[in-house]
Order: structure tokens, then sequence, then C-alpha cells
């Protein structure tokens, strides 16, 4: 043992993510949002900043804003203003960034962040919209603006519409902040603000991170950029942890900076320090008229949002009276969320969501095929539990009937019939199981005199003679009701 | 046809006693005659001229035109005109074409018949004209002096009849002082009447596009031109256009009409305040209720102005960056390229307000300047609201002297600034106001500023008309 306690460290975490808005037009003008286009086929004089255009605010993006915002549990300014953001960048054709400052869309909110078996609550300082930049693609080896041969921007993404979400430091790990992430990511898609795809770049993620002094006060934060995926943010903190924790174990001092995550190497970079910290001017945006943001419309948002993730977990456990586990596991994703109830409307609940959670999705998740690509409708994987109720199908012979349905996408009763699985049952199996009792009349003797411990070598017997085509559970049944116990 | 009205033209052109093609050529002719001592123009454009006035005759053939087409007009090189170059007085954009037209010329209609693109200072920067980075524009007065600034091109064509009516944009007095200097009407609409579409920003909650004509009535018809709601500019009003010209000749019987003190004091040069003191008295006898109107923060409304403006200037002209457009300087890395480009580009006049502005928005000077600024501003809209609740109208001069000479304040930026003392108010509250040439001092033309509340241009514009009427003054091309 040479663990060695210096100081207990606390860390604290608080994240600001960039959400890209499921518009179909860009914040400002009328140009389509459309990645992976040719580059500058999207753009028009208002994106590309040229001299005399003014900007028109996409409603849209206010709607979606003000949603996201509700479902976090923001408050809805009554009046929200845009900012001119200052600076240069060839990115930023305008040479400034319309956003938001001291008067965003929503603030005030929080998010419950099931971490585990607990739940952390994480506040929500402040929701904004804003436009995002433009692409820089740098030729050369270097990669960067820096070295690069020449440089060119592409302007489709320029100016689309973007949502900064930031919360509280209250996010006590990086575990937390994965999960904060995720959770995030998983409302945005249910209420159909955003695809919120990480690796898209639809969704990113910024730290602020620091360790608490031992006097509880906050200690020197830093912040730490490009981490680009939902592990990212977890190694990329956990990394910036160690560092921090390593410079304070041996004297040294936190120093304000911004970082950058290299998942390659995972380490962290120095950008910038504080001497090089910007000034970015705002002030309000005079080409647009302020925001007044009615509680009526806000209201009629409201109505028209759908079942948050948090809501219909609630309700899947009520309603269908499942564990909140497997209530979790079927609405973290809305489309499973939507095929298990479609399903659960027609059989068993609690059934349903067995098969689904568990064969359904672990069938998926090996083949690497999304649910509703595969043979498995909701009619078919009805169809088969409806099967296996009425005992036509044994448990086991069910499980390979549902990978070739997910696989070919024929209907449960025609594999069922087809490769011969059909339960063995009715006279059938009471026939065997008469067989079976008088081919082994020591062991039905001990059954009948109260030893049930044997009955299993008789299952056994049975499943053999059927071939496996049998319920076990039946058989049993039908084994005790024979032998009169 | 030089000494005609563009309204006269116009009903002529209607009425094919004058051809559109004939009026073209008769604005390019004159260009030709005067321009070597006028230099009105940045790019004249006679070919655009000739071919669209044929078009305009050849409409006349067939669906007809709007009352106020195919008259030659001079447009001021701050608006965006598809296809021929605008350069804002600025080297930076010597070579920049635009692609597309402002909403105000494409309200106008397609077949706009454009002389030229007008020169001006820098960016509108400017009351002299003498900031353009392509040499001043002289008064068709007097060649020595100045035309005003910053429509001083399009003041200048409008005078020497280089076309029979222009349009240019007034920030903080860029369309009055010019059109009082050189002895035409100059209107400043209401904020958000006209689109800004198109206008290369200088202050964007000040910028307004505004007719410079010959008489009142062309000011009006210009108007109506040009003004309405644009779903490409969200701070135009979504109100009705009325009918600038229904009401043009009421007279002004009964009328209400404060004279503003604080602009009538010895700040003012005597000359031009007896002009206007004589015109008022004129309207007095018309029938008008004169008396005395106070705007107590008018002086104040200068200083905040020339933080206000600047600071949104400093962030407008950020895109000009030498990326996608205008002049690009080469250099090693992106930052010495901007820094190259605009130390090249832009003139010491650009140079000086985005430093102004930029120092105005720095966190830790934004309250003390921009903050403070924005509430001498909303002081400013009250100064106006109780002076016009006793008033229809206020009078004052539109500027403190008349032209000056070449040379004369470019040392002193603040002697310059100056003269807009009497045009920023109006345009801080957003109210229109107008220009009427109402006399002459030492030989040279005087501005009588008339303002109104927001959006009421027709009472404005029946005011104008009466003092245009009373005006010891007519119009004629000059030299
Ligand atoms: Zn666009």
């Amino acid at each position: 043992m040479k663990v060695e306690e210096k100081r207990t460290y606390q860390a604290v975490i608080g994240l600001e993510f960039h959400v890209h808005l499921a518009t179909r037009t860009k914040m400002f003008c009328g140009c389509r949002v459309v990645y992976g286009d040719e580059p500058n086929t999207h753009t028009c004089p208002v994106c590309l900043g040229h001299p005399g255009t003014l900007p028109v605010v996409n409603e849209k993006a206010i709607e979606l804003g003000v949603m996201a915002g509700r479902a976090l549990n923001c408050e809805v300014s009554e009046r929200a203003v845009f900012a001119r953001k200052n600076y240069f960048y060839p990115d930023l054709p305008k040479g400034y960034q319309i956003s938001q400052f001291d008067e965003p869309i929503c603030t005030g909110g929080h998010l419950d962040v099931p971490v585990g078996d607990e739940t952390v609550r994480v506040g929500i300082t402040r929701l904004h919209l804003e436009e995002d930049a433009a692409k820089n693609v740098h030729v050369g080896e270097s990669g960067r603006m820096h070295g690069s041969v020449g440089s060119l921007v592409d302007f489709n993404r320029g100016g689309t519409p973007l949502m900064e979400i930031v919360t509280e430091p209250d996010i006590p790990s990086p575990e937390a902040a994965r999960a904060t992430a995720n959770h995030l990511k998983e409302i945005m898609r249910a209420i159909g603000v955003s695809e919120a795809d990480m690796e898209k770049g639809q969704l990113r993620c910024d730290a602020n991170v620091s360790i608490r002094n031992l006097d509880g006060s906050f200690g020197v934060k830093t912040e730490l950029k490009n981490m680009n995926s939902f592990r990212f943010v977890e190694r990329g903190l956990a990394r910036e942890l160690e560092r921090q924790r390593d410079i304070l174990d041996s004297g040294g001092k936190i120093e304000q900076s911004t970082l950058h995550y290299d998942p390659e190497t995972d380490e962290v970079h120095e950008l910038r320090s504080k001497e090089y910290a910007h000034d970015y001017r705002y002030f309000p945006e005079p080409d647009l008229m302020p925001l007044k943001l009615s509680e009526a419309w806000v209201r009629e948002i409201e109505d028209r949002m759908p079942e948050l993730p948090d809501e219909m977990r609630q309700r899947f456990v009520e309603e269908y009276g499942l564990s909140p586990y497997d209530a979790g596991v079927l609405t973290a994703d809305r489309d499973l969320a939507s095929y298990y109830e479609a399903v659960a409307a027609e059989v068993d609940p609690k059934q349903a969501a067995n098969w689904i959670s568990g064969d359904l999705r672990s069938l998926s998740n090996e083949s690497g095929t999304e649910i509703s690509d595969s043979g498995a409708s909701p009619e078919h994987m009805i169809g088969l539990l409806q099967l296996v109720t009425d005992g036509s199908i044994s448990r086991s012979a069910a499980r390979d009937v549902l990978g070739t349905v997910f696989e070919t996408g024929d209907s449960p009763s025609v594999i069922v019939e087809r490769e011969g699985l059909s339960s063995v049952g009715g006279d059938e199996l009471s026939g065997v199981v008469e067989g079976v009792i008088s081919a082994n009349p020591e062991e039905a003797e001990r059954i009948r005199a109260g030893d049930k411990k044997v009955i299993g070598v008789l299952i056994g017997q049975v499943m053999k003679a059927t071939r496996g085509n049998a319920d076990g559970g039946r058989v049993r049944e039908i084994l005790l009701q024979k032998l009169g116990s | 046809m030089l000494e005609l009205t563009a309204s006269a033209l116009a009903q002529k052109i209607r009425d094919r006693e004058i051809s559109a093609r004939e009026a073209a050529e008769t604005a390019n002719h004159r260009v030709e005659e005067v321009e070597y001592r006028v230099n009105a123009f940045l790019t004249p454009t006679p070919y655009v001229a000739l071919e669209r006035a044929g078009r305009i005759d050849e409409r006349l053939q067939n669906e007809g035109i709007q009352p106020w087409e195919g008259v030659p007009i001079a447009i001021k090189d701050v608006l965006s005109t598809r296809g021929v170059r605008t350069t804002c007085g600025s080297k930076i954009l010597e070579d920049f074409t635009p692609i597309y037209d402002a909403s105000a010329l494409v309200n106008f209609g397609e077949d706009l018949v454009m002389v030229g693109k007008a020169n001006m200072d820098e960016f509108a920067m400017g009351s002299s004209t003498e900031n353009s980075a392509y040499g001043p524009t002289r008064n068709p007065w007097d060649p020595d002096r100045v035309p005003g600034g910053s429509s001083g091109g399009s003041a200048a064509a409008v005078a020497a009849g280089e076309g029979w009516w222009a349009l240019g944009t007034d920030t903080g007095g860029s369309v009055r002082q010019p059109a009082a200097l050189c002895g035409i009407v100059g209107l400043k609409p209401t904020y958000g009447r006209v689109s800004r579409y198109g206008l290369i920003a200088f202050g964007s909650s000040l910028d307004c596009i505004g007719p410079m004509t010959r008489d009142v009535r062309d000011a009006a018809l210009l108007l109506q031109a040009i003004a309405g709601h644009d779903p490409l500019d969200s701070t135009t009003a979504n109100a009705e256009v009325p009918d600038y010209l229904a009401d043009l000749e009421g007279g002004v019987s009964g009328l209400r009409v404060g004279v503003v003190k604080e602009l009538m004091d010895e700040r003012i040069d005597a000359g031009v305040r007896e002009v206007v003191e004589r015109v008022v008295g004129e309207l007095e006898a018309a029938g008008a209720e004169v008396g005395e109107a106070s705007l107590p923060h008018a002086y104040y409304a200068l200083e905040a102005y020339y933080i206000i403006a600047p600071a949104e200037i400093s962030s407008n002209l950020a895109r000009f960056d030498g990326v996608r457009y205008g002049l690009r300087e080469p250099a090693d890395g992106v930052h010495e390229m901007y820094r190259e480009t605009r130390e090249k580009g832009f003139g010491d006049e650009a140079k000086r307000r985005i430093m102004l502005g930029t120092y105005a928005l720095s966190s830790g000077y934004y309250d003390a300047y921009y903050a403070q600024a924005q509430k001498v501003r909303t002081r400013m809209i009250g100064d106006f609201r109780e002076a016009l609740s006793s008033y229809d109208v206020l009078i004052s001069p539109t500027s403190p002297s008349v032209a000056f000479e070449i040379g004369a304040k470019t040392d002193d930026p603040l002697a310059m600034y100056l003269q807009d003392i009497c045009a920023v108010p109006a345009s801080l509250a957003g109210i229109p106001a107008i220009s009427v040439p109402g006399g002459l001092s030492e030989g040279l033309p005087v501005g009588v500023q008339l303002m109104s509340d927001h959006f009421t241009e027709p009472l404005l514009l029946r005011a104008a008309r009466a003092a245009e009427e009373v005006a010891d003054f007519e119009f004629s091309p000059r030299p």
C-alpha cells in the first residue's frame, strides 16, 4: 500500500453545450441547412456577410430554443435581445457573431441526471441562440492555419442556428459530466430540437474544471475544449483533473487557461492563457428588434411539446408496471419506446419489456442493425409473443424464431411452420410425459412420495424426447398433475 | 428640360412629350459638361441610364410605368447596386461589384435610370465629402467650397442638374446638411420607413435612405417610390405607406410651429438665423401658430451621437477584412493580412471612428460611454415627445453655417462634427426631418429644417411645401 492521503479532492465541473437546431433554414437567412454538400453551395449575400445585408430571425429557431428551455425547466424571458460578439476570424464573415449576451431567451433551469443509482441535479444557468461560424479548411500538411499552404472557407455551415446551454458548476465527476451530456442529448432528441449527434458535431461540449479548495471555495478553473464524443468528455475531464491534482500535490498553482483535449495522446494542451483573453465588445444588435416572447405563445409551444424522457419513464413504471430500470432502458431511445408501446398494447407489457429490452436489443447490438431497419416489426413481435403465451412454441424456440425474424422479416408463424419448431403440446406432450413416467418408475415413485428434487431428471427426459420443442414449465405442470403431487 | 422638376419631367415622360431616353441623354450630356468641375460621381453609368430608359419607353407603350419612373437619378455610392461598382468612397471597396440591389432601389422599379454612383465621405463619415478616397466633390455654387456631406455627391449632382434627383443616406444629417449647403431639398424619413437592406451600414440604428430633390413635391414623390415594409429588414415598420402627395398643398393655416430655441443661439451663424427667422415670419403670416420650442438635450445629443455612431461603425466595418471581397494586402499570416489590408484600405476618418467606437464598447468603458450615450438618446426622445405635444412641426436651421471652403475644417475634426449639431437630434429620435432652401446668406444657400413626429411625413411635407413657397429661393441648375 503506497496510498498517501495528502488532501481530498472535489471536482467542480460546469459544462457549456452548443447544440445545432433542427431547422430547415439558417438562423438569419433563407439558406437551407445541409451538411456534407459541396462547399459554398448553400450561401447568400446575408450569410456571406456582404456589405449592406441584414439578418432576419428564423422564428422556428426561437420556437425550438423556447422548447429546449422549457424541457430544461428554464424561465423563458419575456424580452430577449440579440447582441454582437465582435472578433476577427476568416470563418466569421461579418467580423462579429450575432449571439445573445445579457438578455438570453431562457435562464435558470435544471436537469436531473441519472448517474449510476443516484440522481444529480445540474442547474442550468442560461440558454441562448446564436449563429454558427463557417468552416475553415487548411491546405497543406499542418492541418492548421499556421504553416498551411493556404486556407479555404466553406460557408455552408456559416449562419446555421446554434443554441448554447450553460450549466452551473454542479457536476461532481467526469462520469457525471458524461451522463449529463448524454441526458441532454436524450432530451434534445426526444423533443425534436436537435439530432444532437456528437460525432456529427451537432452537439459540442466544453467544460470549466476546477478542484475545490480545502476551505470549500472554488479553485482556479481551466476551460477544456474539443471533447467531441461522450467518451472523450469523461476521459478529457478525468485527464484534466489528474493534471490539476498533480500540480496541487506538488505544491503548484493552477493557471487560468484554455485547454484542448487530444484524444489520440490522451493529453491536454494549452490553447491560450489569460493574457490573450478576448474583449468581445458585446452590444445590442441594432439590426434586430428585441424579441417579445408572450406567455401565451410560450404556453402554446409547451402544449405542442412531446413527452420528455423523464415523464415517459415515470409513465412506463405506472402504466405498464415496469421496474424503473426497464423503463429507463426502453425510454432511452424514442424509437425503442414507441416500438415498445405498440407491442405492449397487444400483449402482456412486462413480457414485452423483457423481450424488447433483452433479446431484441442484444440482436440489434450484436448485428449493428437498428431495430427499425430489421425485420422485427412490432406486428411480428406481437405475433411471436402470442405464440409463446398460448404455448405454441417454447421460450428457447421463440428466441431462435426472433433471430430469424430479425434477419429475414418473415412472420413468426411462417418460420415456426417452416422449421418445425412448433411446441410439442396437448395430447402429444401428455403422451410423451406418460412414456417418460413409465420408463422411470423409481423417480416417479419418489415424486409421488413428495420428493420433488428429482423432477428435473424427468423434465430433462421429456425435453430430450421432444428435442427441446416443449415448454419446460408446461412439462413440469403435466408431470406434477400426473403424479398426483 | 434642365429647368423642370423631376415631377414635371415624369409627367412629360408619361404624356410622351419627352422620351425617357431623351431625358437620360440630356442627363448624360450634362454630366460630361460639368463633371470636371463638380466631381459628383465616382462611377458615372451613362450606358446603364440609356439602356434602362429605353426599357421605360418600351414599357410606356405596353403595360405603363409608375409615376416616378423614367427620371434620371443619382445614387449615393453607399447603396448596393447589382453589377455596378459600389465603393462607399473607400479604397477598401475600390473594385467591389455587388451581387444584389438595395431594397429601396428594387422598390423604385427595376428600370431605375441611374446616371451614376455619387461621391461621398468614406462610409458616410463626414460633413464635407472631403473624406472620400477619390477626391472631394465641389459645391456647384462655388467650386472652392464643400457641398456638405456625407451625401455631397448626390447633393451636388442635383444642384448641378446632373440628373433631376438623387438618393442619399442620413445617419446624423448626411442628407439634410448637404441639401442645405447646395440649395436643394433633403428629406430624412422616419427610421424604419425605408428599408436599409443594401444600404452599406454606418450607424445601423440611425441610418436612413432619403430623397434629395429640386423641390418638396419631388421629395414626396421619391419617398413614395422607395418607402415600405421590407421582409429583409426587420427594423422597417409594417405600416401602410400613405399618399405623400395628397395633402401637399394643404398649407400651414392653424398648424402649430415651434422654433427650437437651443438651435437658434450664437452657435449658429447670424446670417443663417436671419434666413430661418424670415421664413418663420412668413409662415406665421400664412396662418401658422408660431411659438418657441425647447430641446434641452440638443447639445448632449451631438456627444451621444459621436459615441453611438462610431460604436456601430467599428463593428459594421469589421467585415472589410480582405478575406472575401474588396482590397486584400498579401501578408504572411492572417492577422498581418487584416492589419495591412485595413491600414491601407481605410482613410483617416474611418480609422478615427473605428478607434473611438472600439474604445466606447470595450469592457470597463461600455457603461461610461455606450450605455450612457443610450441614456442621452432616451432623453432626446423624451425632449421631442414633450415638444411635439405642443407643436405639430419644429423648425431650426439645418446647418450652423453656409458652405465652407474646402480644407477649412479638415484638420479640426471637432469643428467638422459641429456641422451636425442641428441635424443629429432628429436622427437620435428616429423622427422625420427635412431641409428646405430658405434663402441666401453671403450669396450661398441656407437650409431650413422642419421636424415632426414618427411617421407623420404627410404633415411634414405639407409644412415644408409651405416653407418652400414663402422662401426667397428659386431652384435652377448651377453653374
Ligand atoms: Zn444565406
